[in-house]
């Protein structure tokens, strides 16, 4: 086995060294009718070129031929090529948490900067090391706010990902935590009336999601201000982290979180990804997740160490914070290689080039006859059309173009029949815009054209 | 070593009692045994706590430790000092690292407590082990 | 002792500062095709409300001094491909590189998680693949790949214990945790509403069946046992462990955080385990990173499948693949999606690239490393539970605490040899546990050197423990002032 390094001569100068006479005697403390009878079922062993050929003919059956429109929460952007030569180098890639900080400062430097890179966008005063993805920041920051402000009440924005409301449904299940959806107004923002009408003394937070899943911005200040009223803090998630390069953030709440896969994460049909979580500096003590600070060694050098770990399960054990133990380090890292290699300005003007297409899109989709554009609302680089007739018969003539329109939201929200929410990244060329729109005509002229005939039989039906 | 004007429990806080008002802190061989202090975390002034429940948290680098209250009461005044100089724990245990004022209900709950002399024997005889 | 490394710094990878300490205004590391589309302007667009005027703090560096920044920083940490990194419970083993490139392919890395099914058949069917091979291996009836991580699956498994006897009755009230668990044991079952009583280790350092016996009361919905233990030692009296737990009416939840210790040689499934969790970033290659991204399969006997996470990756009849979303029963979802997906792909071309003889010859070597390395200290190292180990040992720093030496200080020597250390101060049962766990990337060879090191070390404590309590000598940077870092935080670069 070629991972393998030690040779059977090793193994046996092993074995003699311990007296031993073969290494299953060492597993005599497992009961003999306990012990595996036999081989295991699995496939293998496989040579190099074996696996490559079985993983090559999986990718093949795949989307890639595909220009894709698809993001709620995941979103491909371009992958800078240095991005890859940094995080395959093994010092990063095969080292584990810095819990030995004198060899550990290539990982602990590197997620100072995360932690700093993500408080200047987030506008919060800091950030911690990284969560699992959006929905478990999510769930963290609910939780967060909770232990802060010893109420157990939190409203919860219609339009925030239905899958981050899922887990937070599974996670606060067993716990007396009071959830409360509130819905979108027309603008396809927070229903603010809504939302007063709930606040009260008794609410923990009020979580809101921007953009939201229907791609329209929320009125973060105004928010924050109402939450502040009755004592509650704004937790503001994030799952197009781009959009805070163009877009105020959020700086007025009181916790950002939410997922930064955007910044350099494969797609990955849905992970590894980069969980995040952001706050005022007065709430750091009560923060989930590694935190990494700077400090001196003996002879005054700067340095940097975990910090604050008390707060964590190793520790605290049930009493802790959170019960997460990984972070997800390595997405962390390519985040931070993304940012810096994007930089103040190319950031900027990435996000741009996003706002740009998007805008696009809009515009001439919402131009062919029947397609609108339902909420009105400002965005960043998504946003929902209603299209005539079946949505999903128009997906199916888009792939038929080898396009990925877009998600039906009517899968999350059935109100929203024949509503697609359509992502546009600096991926799409205006060649393939074109090209949707064009489908979306055709589309619109056959949908037009059934209606008449509909129409006209109707009308043949009341004239027999 | 250990102050005689105070009472000491097994879990290794001390208390003044002057007429009504109990002050607390941790001792000298808790302080020791944590290491370096970085947070106190206290109630607040108007809490009420039980005897023998935890008042607050101490936490060095990488423990947190419980501080049980050696009374029940009511918390007159807590040591804002330890908020920003947690380090008052570790260089001066039995003065100006207090932690909490509490006006005692029950006077007669601090007579189970040990003595100076009582309390050094007690934790001599803890590290034999 | 005088230490001349330091007095002199030539190189400059050692002298990196902070990124934005290189910043410049203007400079970029990208460059952009030019806009196809009509620009547009986003400050008329979103208006004073909405616009962001600047990136205020940003840095601004070409690719070259970003390649070269990070590249310095990666020269300052420690991997596997380093050397042997022997830290117990975390099983860092060799990360093939044929996983990175499965993962990286085209399709793989790309597809997204609402692509139509039938466009993502070579996703599902390696999400389903992977799931079956952690069934067999675990001997288990299904796998759910959709925890994030360890201490997400322990929180999975507890819920649908919760699930599973809420549904006949009554949830309880209780889980049972020995003292030698994982720190994210107790944490997880809080999270599940649950409350933690701890179950104390007997002198063997196992579970022991007269406690077992008092504390399994009517209350009790669960056991939860790390098997082995954190003290590397089987626990002999599983079946009877499992049988006595389902008699009172609980189940069993094992943490497999230590397979490596038994894949290929014996199945959790037969143990009488009713729901376990694997970490993919430990027994199968999957990379640690620094410290994740992880992943944490959850596995379970057929009578708890109907309250795994939504959705479920099935295979249909004509051999396609399909995400069931009905799932009445189900606890509901842990994480957004499926799981870490490029997880997946690297651990099953993990299992593929061994077989079945391979993950086994695997278990075998990881377990007599383990078993070499303390036979081989066990004279000069105290060992508190002398039984034979599995896949990793726990020595104490007993005789070396008499000259005030402990076990974090002995491990900060061991970096001047050039090693990482083993785990200090775990298990909490072990005072001064110094938990090694070398793995099976470990040749003969290297273990010899990592053991005469320690050995080297012991040496050292008795002639010079000062010199011992002040290393290391040779790294970048000497031991850093924990304590102030806590008490005045800085958690972030400001200009």
């Amino acid at each position: 086995m070629r991972y393998l390094p030690n040779s059977e001569r090793d193994r046996a100068a092993m074995l003699e060294a311990i007296g031993r006479r073969s290494a299953e005697e060492l597993f005599a403390q497992i009961p003999e009718t306990l012990r595996l009878q036999g081989k295991l079922n699995i496939p293998g062993p496989l040579s190099e070129q074996e696996i490559l050929e079985f993983f090559r003919q999986a990718s093949r059956e795949s989307a890639r031929e595909y220009d894709s429109f698809l993001g709620a929460g995941a979103y491909a952007h371009f992958r800078p090529a240095a991005m890859d030569a940094l995080i395959s180098r093994g010092e990063f890639f095969t080292a584990y948490t810095p819990y030995q900080p004198e060899i550990a400062q290539g990982t602990l430097q590197a997620m100072f900067e995360f932690q700093t890179l993500i408080a200047q966008l987030t506008g919060m005063d800091v950030s911690n090391a990284s969560l699992y993805d959006g929905s478990s920041a999510t769930v963290e920051a609910v939780f967060m706010a909770l232990r802060v402000t010893k109420r157990e009440k939190v409203l919860l924005a219609r339009s925030l990902h239905p899958e981050y409301r899922e887990v937070l449904a599974t996670y606060a299940g067993q716990l007396s935590v009071e959830r409360v959806e509130i819905n979108y107004a027309p603008s396809g923002q927070l229903d603010i009336e809504k939302l007063e009408s709930h606040l009260d003394n008794r609410t923990a937070a009020v979580v809101v999601q921007s953009p939201n899943f229907f791609g329209a911005l929320e009125r973060t200040r105004e928010l924050a201000e109402l939450a502040g009223r009755h004592g509650a803090l704004l937790i503001v998630v994030v799952t197009e982290p781009l959009s805070l390069a163009l877009v105020n953030s959020p700086r007025e709440a009181d916790i950002v979180a939410g997922e930064a896969q955007s910044f350099g994460v494969p797609v990955s049909f849905g992970g590894p990804y980069l969980g995040f979580l952001a706050c005022k500096e007065k709430f750091v003590r009560q923060m989930p997740g590694r935190l990494v600070g700077a400090t001196v060694d003996r002879e005054g050098r700067r340095g940097f160490v975990l910090t604050l770990a008390t707060r964590e399960q190793h520790i605290r054990r049930e009493k802790a914070t959170s019960n997460i133990c990984t972070n997800q380090s390595l997405c962390a890292l390519a985040a931070t290689i993304y940012l810096c290699l994007f930089g103040k300005n190319g950031l900027r003007a990435l996000a741009e080039q996003n706002f740009a297409k998007a805008d696009y899109a809009a515009r001439w989709l919402t131009s062919v006859p029947g397609v609108s554009a339902p909420f009105s609302a400002p965005r960043f680089n998504e946003f929902t059309v209603k299209v005539p007739g079946d949505a999903g018969a128009l997906l199916a003539a888009l792939e038929g173009a080898k396009i990925l329109g877009g998600v039906e939201l009517a899968r999350f929200y059935p109100e929203l029949e024949n509503h697609l929410l359509i992502a546009v990244t600096e991926t799409a060329s205006r060649a393939t815009l074109d090209r949707m729109v064009e489908v979306y005509r055709r589309f619109a002229g056959a949908a037009a054209e059934g209606a008449m005939r509909e129409l006209e039989s109707q009308a043949a039906l009341r004239n027999r | 070593m250990y102050p005689q004007e105070l009472l000491y429990t097994k879990e290794h806080e001390w208390i003044r009692v002057d007429e009504e008002i109990g002050t607390i802190g941790i001792t000298d061989h808790a302080q020791k045994e944590l290491g370096d202090v970085v947070f106190v975390e206290l109630p607040r002034a108007g809490d009420h706590v039980a005897v023998n429940e935890p008042l607050g948290t101490v936490e060095s680098v990488k423990a947190v430790s419980d501080v049980f209250s050696p009374v029940t009461g009511e918390i007159k005044d807590v040591n804002a000092k330890l908020q920003d100089h947690p380090e008052l724990l570790n260089n001066d245990p039995h003065g100006e690292g207090w932690m909490v004022q509490v006006r005692l209900a029950d006077r007669r709950e601090t007579e189970k407590l040990m003595t100076a002399d009582e309390y050094e024997t007690y934790v001599r005889e803890a590290q034999k082990h | 002792m005088e230490n001349r490394n330091h007095t002199a710094r030539p190189h400059v990878t050692e002298n990196e500062g902070l990124i934005f300490e290189r910043s410049g205004p203007g400079k970029s590391g990208v460059d952009f095709a030019s806009l196809d589309v009509p620009a547009v302007s986003a400050r008329e667009r979103l208006g004073a409300e909405f616009y962001r005027e600047d990136l205020e703090g940003f840095p601004e560096v070409s690719e070259l001094e970003v390649i070269r920044h990070f590249t310095r920083l990666s020269t300052w940490n420690y991997g596997v491909d380093t050397g042997i990194y022997p830290l117990g419970s975390c099983t860092m083993k060799y990360n093939p590189r044929i996983n990175e490139v499965a993962a990286r392919l085209e399709g793989l890395a790309t597809d997204h998680p609402y692509a139509p099914e039938p466009l993502v058949q070579g996703c599902l069917r390696v999400l389903y693949e992977t799931a079956l091979a952690l069934a067999e291996i675990t001997g288990m009836d299904a796998v759910s790949l959709q925890p994030a991580a360890g201490a997400q699956g322990e929180l999975t498994g507890i819920l649908m214990i919760r699930a599973f006897l809420a549904e006949r009755g009554n949830a309880r009230r209780y889980v049972l945790i020995p003292d030698s668990a994982h720190g994210t044991n107790p944490a997880s079952v809080t999270t599940s509403g649950y409350s933690v009583r701890n179950l104390k280790s007997n002198e063997r350092g196992t579970v022991d069946l007269g406690d077992l016996d008092v504390g399994m009361t009517e209350e009790v919905a669960a056991l939860m046992l790390t098997n082995p233990n954190t003290l590397g030692i089987f626990e002999t009296q599983i079946r009877e462990i499992c049988d006595l737990v389902h008699a009172r009416g609980g189940l069993v939840y094992m943490d497999g955080a230590n397979m490596n210790a038994l894949v290929g040689v014996a199945q959790p499934g037969t143990f009488g385990v009713d729901v376990m969790h694997l970490n993919l970033h430990k027994t199968f290659t999957t990379p640690h990173g620094g410290g994740g991204p992880g992943s944490g399969p959850v596995a379970v006997k057929d009578f708890l499948a109907p309250y795994l996470p939504s959705p479920v990756i099935e295979r249909t009849a004509e051999g396609t693949y399909r995400i069931d979303r009905t799932r009445p029963k189900s606890i509901g979802r842990v994480r957004a999606f499926y799981g870490n997906f490029g997880m997946a792909v690297r651990a099953l071309a993990y299992i593929m690239a061994n077989g079945p003889e391979g993950l086994r010859q695997t278990t075998l070597d990881a377990v007599l490393n383990a078993n070499y390395v303390v036979r081989r200290l066990a004279d000069i190292y105290d060992l508190p539970y002398d039984q034979p180990c599995m896949h990793e040992c726990v020595l104490s720093d007993r005789r070396q605490a008499a000259r005030g030496v402990r076990t974090g200080d002995i491990a900060k020597r061991l970096i001047d040899y050039g090693f990482h250390p083993y785990t200090t101060s775990f298990p909490l049962i072990v005072p001064g546990a110094m938990m090694i766990e070398p793995t099976e990337s470990a040749s003969k060879q290297e273990l010899d050197e990592f053991i005469e090191a320690l050995r080297a070390v012991a040496r050292e404590v008795e002639e010079d423990p000062d010199f011992v309590l002040n290393a290391p000598h040779t790294t970048r940077i000497l031991r850093l002032d924990e304590a102030t870092a806590a008490r005045k935080p800085v958690l972030r670069w400001k200009p």
